[in-house]
């Protein structure tokens, strides 16, 4: 009942403080919205406090205890079995995956857009912006059989290279896409005048554009790395042995093993999550506002 | 908006590129992510449509084989029930997310700060994975020792996963669980951008609040809500990850959506050929439902009304 005490008491903090600011509020207050909003809160929390909480909870207290109390004596030995049963291979292969997916998919996708933005007179170029604006429509789980095809070919199955390859591929159309909106604002004038002082496009790309539109950059760079990060379908299909598994393919056969263990379960569940709701702290800020302004305002 | 902004981009680009001489150097640029792009993602869509012309059980000989896998798949009556199941999945999630991330969207779009926090948490949901989540709520669903028996609830012990009507929905909660934060950051970003002299004028005249949305908020997102809609519905025809680790489609095949059924007819019981249709199918019912929302919005660039926008 916490919620409708701090529901009341942000409905009548709320217009006094706008009403500080420079912009006056509109007559009243949100009523429908605000409820909404602290009811949503309460739906988001619960699970996740609870995910939190269970997974320092032995697994005998779990059954008999409150399951929204915490723990009286928390207990590590669930994060110690979950580490014990190889997680710190799983996170390595993860990280391998997401880093050799995110730099080189970055870096390929502003070379694109650079080149899309700055040659927008080429036939050719302009045909590569279309195609790369109609791989957005290109769904991954479509394309999986033929990528299973091309990767055994490869001699490339059930290794880490066969994640990465088709992760970089899938993840160029929205990086382009993004990255050349940013570009594009780059005054051209700055461009005319490192050309006037014998700049080659070479550097005018890695010395002028790339600096200037860094907090495109690191938005699409997290973006990536999440989705690789939780990337599913691609391991499970390309995959099998365990020494190549990552996380969330990793998190799946846990559960499959200790089924009823739920606070060993729960503590996977905490910790593979853990390394990106690091980055979201540190990235936050630029993740939101470069999403919303790659993606539609 | 969208319709506004997409001619922008193109304008701009043609701007730039005016006082230049030929660059020889730029189309090179641009040839590592061509190839990277049409080695994994051009030639598998082409290929997948190839592969449902053969006969192939994933390890030995790929052989032509017509229109048997074609002819096989529209005659399974499971082809009908994944398009229903689909569909399902599809319109309820929409029913679910569009009002519930407009409303939050809104309310969001105040610049205080207390809604900035807000905002932060609600995000959460989409850093996990989805089988992370389904993994966790699996656990929580648990009906002997789950939350709701946990908390002695009558109404929340129930057999969510295996009665297929109340999976459909614990699918569909979920989804709107992990994904309305994202559509209501779309509509936060929609919200600002309309003027406020609109609702100034309308206050002036008298219009409640209610008034005010229903006759300012909600036609002027009209695009927003394309956008949004676009990527929800286009979306959950590749639902795969979520169903598969906690329902595998179950029970029986109540929740076996298309990207699911595709899985495991290619994947667990060795049939490429008919996977590859229902793969082609999904790729036509996305391209399908985006040109038709595209209409609908009546926008002329073909990315403008998807994605396309700053």
């Amino acid at each position: 009942m916490a919620v409708t005490a701090t529901e009341i008491e942000q409905s009548t903090v709320a217009p006094a403080r706008s009403g500080r600011r420079r912009r006056t509020p509109l007559r009243g207050w949100n009523w429908i919205g605000g409820t909404a909003a602290w009811l949503w809160l309460v739906v988001v929390i619960v699970p996740i406090y609870w995910i939190v909480i269970t997974s320092f909870k032995t697994q005998s207290t779990y059954f008999v205890t409150n399951p929204l109390a915490p723990p009286a004596e928390p207990t590590l030995e669930n994060y110690r079995l979950v580490l014990e049963a190889d997680f710190a291979t799983y996170f390595a292969n993860s990280v391998i995956v997401a880093v050799g997916t995110v730099v080189p998919a970055v870096l390929l996708a502003f070379m694109a857009a650079f080149a899309i933005v700055r040659g927008g007179h080429s036939r050719f170029l302009r045909w590569v912006n279309g195609l790369f604006l109609m791989g957005l429509a290109i769904p991954l789980q479509a394309a999986v059989i033929p990528v299973y095809l091309i990767i055994i070919r490869m001699r490339l199955y059930d290794t880490l290279g066969a994640i990465i390859l088709p992760s970089i591929a899938f993840a160029l159309p929205l990086s382009v896409l993004v990255l050349s909106n940013f570009i594009r604002d780059v005054p051209k004038e700055l461009f005319e005048s490192m050309r006037m002082d014998g700049a080659t496009t070479w550097m005018m790309l890695w010395r002028l554009a790339f600096p200037l539109t860094r907090p495109a950059v690191v938005t699409v760079a997290i973006y990536n790395m999440l989705q690789v990060w939780n990337g599913f379908l691609l391991p499970l299909v390309l995959t099998q042995s365990p020494e190549q598994r990552t996380l969330p393919l990793a998190l799946w056969t846990f559960q499959g093993e200790y089924g009823v263990n739920v606070p060993a379960i729960l503590a996977s569940v905490v910790l593979t999550t853990l390394p990106i709701v690091i980055l979201y702290a540190i990235g936050r800020r630029q993740l939101l506002s470069g999403l919303t302004a790659g993606i539609g305002k | 908006m969208s319709a506004i902004a997409s001619g922008a981009p193109a304008g701009s680009a043609r701007r730039a590129a005016a006082p230049h001489t030929r660059d020889r150097v730029l189309p090179l640029l641009a040839l590592p992510a061509l190839l990277f792009f049409v080695a994994f993602g051009v030639v598998p869509l082409i290929g997948v449509l190839v592969l449902s012309f053969t006969t192939w059980d994933g390890i030995g000989e790929i052989t032509f084989s017509g229109l048997t896998s074609w002819r096989e798949v529209l005659a399974d009556p499971q082809l009908a029930h994944g398009l229903w199941v689909t569909f399902q999945v599809m319109a309820l999630s929409w029913l679910v997310q569009t009002p519930a991330s407009l409303l939050l969207g809104v309310f969001l779009a105040g610049h205080q700060r207390y809604r900035a926090v807000l905002a932060v948490i609600f995000f959460i949901p989409l850093l996990l994975s989805s089988a992370a989540i389904a993994v966790a709520y699996q656990a929580l669903l648990d009906p002997n020792f789950g939350l709701g028996a946990g908390l002695g609830i009558d109404l929340l012990v129930q057999d969510w996963l295996g009665d297929p009507k109340l999976a459909m929905g614990v699918i569909v909660f979920i989804v709107s669980w992990q994904f309305i934060p994202f559509h209501a950051l779309i509509y936060q970003g929609g919200v600002r951008q309309i003027p406020r002299s609109m609702y100034e004028a309308a206050q002036i005249d008298g219009a409640g609040r209610v008034r005010q949305f229903f006759s300012i908020t909600l036609p002027q997102l009209k695009y927003t809500i394309i956008t949004s809609s676009t990527l929800m519905v286009v979306g959950s025809v590749t639902f795969f990850d979520l169903i598969f680790v906690l329902t595998q489609g179950g029970p029986g095949d109540a929740t076996r959506v298309l990207a699911l059924d595709m899985y495991k007819r290619g994947f667990q019981a060795n049939l490429m050929g008919p996977a590859s249709v229902i793969a082609v199918i999904i790729v036509l019912i996305g391209l399908g439902l985006a040109l038709l929302l595209r209409r609908i919005g009546g926008a002329s660039n073909p990315a403008a009304s998807q994605l396309d926008g700053a």
